[in-house]
């Protein structure tokens, strides 16, 4: 099962309100994705603790229905 | 011994370990290709270890890390990220400084 880049768009954002999302379907396949999400709940975080956010707020997807997320994250400018 | 302590004595005891798709002579995914790359171009010296061999080992290491997918890399028994991390941190170059600092030989580019 394959999800949609408004699925995951609205995961992340119910876990970060504020966030800035923008989301790529790399195959064209609902199931290789990349993402770039910037949010002020990043501040202060390493890579690693910014990404494993993402993965929260995508409720244990990634790996399983969602094969691949190539994740980008940062703080607004 | 447990998965989690298998896991906890191999990055523990290795300076630099991959946990990956295939091995770093043969990669099974592209993602674990690329780590590869990265690691023999720098020349760092790791270990490998194949998660498609064992199921265990496969969701043991996603346990262990709190991180839903494979590639990993540790270095020093710290976590240091997956695929996009890693060649983030090698593209701007931090990636060099972290092996270095933590005493490791890492090729420099010529002309740098």
């Amino acid at each position: 099962m394959a999800m949609t880049a408004g699925e995951i768009e609205a995961l992340i954002k119910a876990a970060l309100p504020d966030a800035r999302i923008e989301i790529r379907d790399l195959a064209g396949d609902g199931d290789h994705y990349s993402a770039t999400v910037l949010s002020e709940a990043f501040r202060g975080k390493s890579r690693v603790q910014q990404h494993q956010l993402v993965y929260a707020a995508l409720r244990d997807q990634v790996g399983g229905q969602l094969h691949a997320l190539a994740l980008q994250t940062g703080v607004p400018e | 011994m447990s998965i989690d302590a298998f896991i906890d004595s191999e990055v523990k005891s290795n300076d630099v370990v991959l946990f990956m798709k295939g091995t770093p002579q043969f990669p099974m995914c592209g993602f674990s290709g690329q780590v590869v790359q990265i690691l023999d171009y720098l020349g760092v010296p790791y270990k490998g270890l194949n998660v498609l061999e064992n199921d265990e080992l496969r969701q043991g290491i996603k346990d262990y890390s709190n991180w839903p997918t494979i590639p990993q890399l540790y270095v020093k028994g710290e976590f240091v990220g997956g695929c996009d991390i890693v060649r983030e941190m090698f593209q701007s170059g931090e990636l060099q400084v972290l092996l270095t600092e933590s005493g490791l030989p890492v090729n420099t580019p010529a002309g740098a």
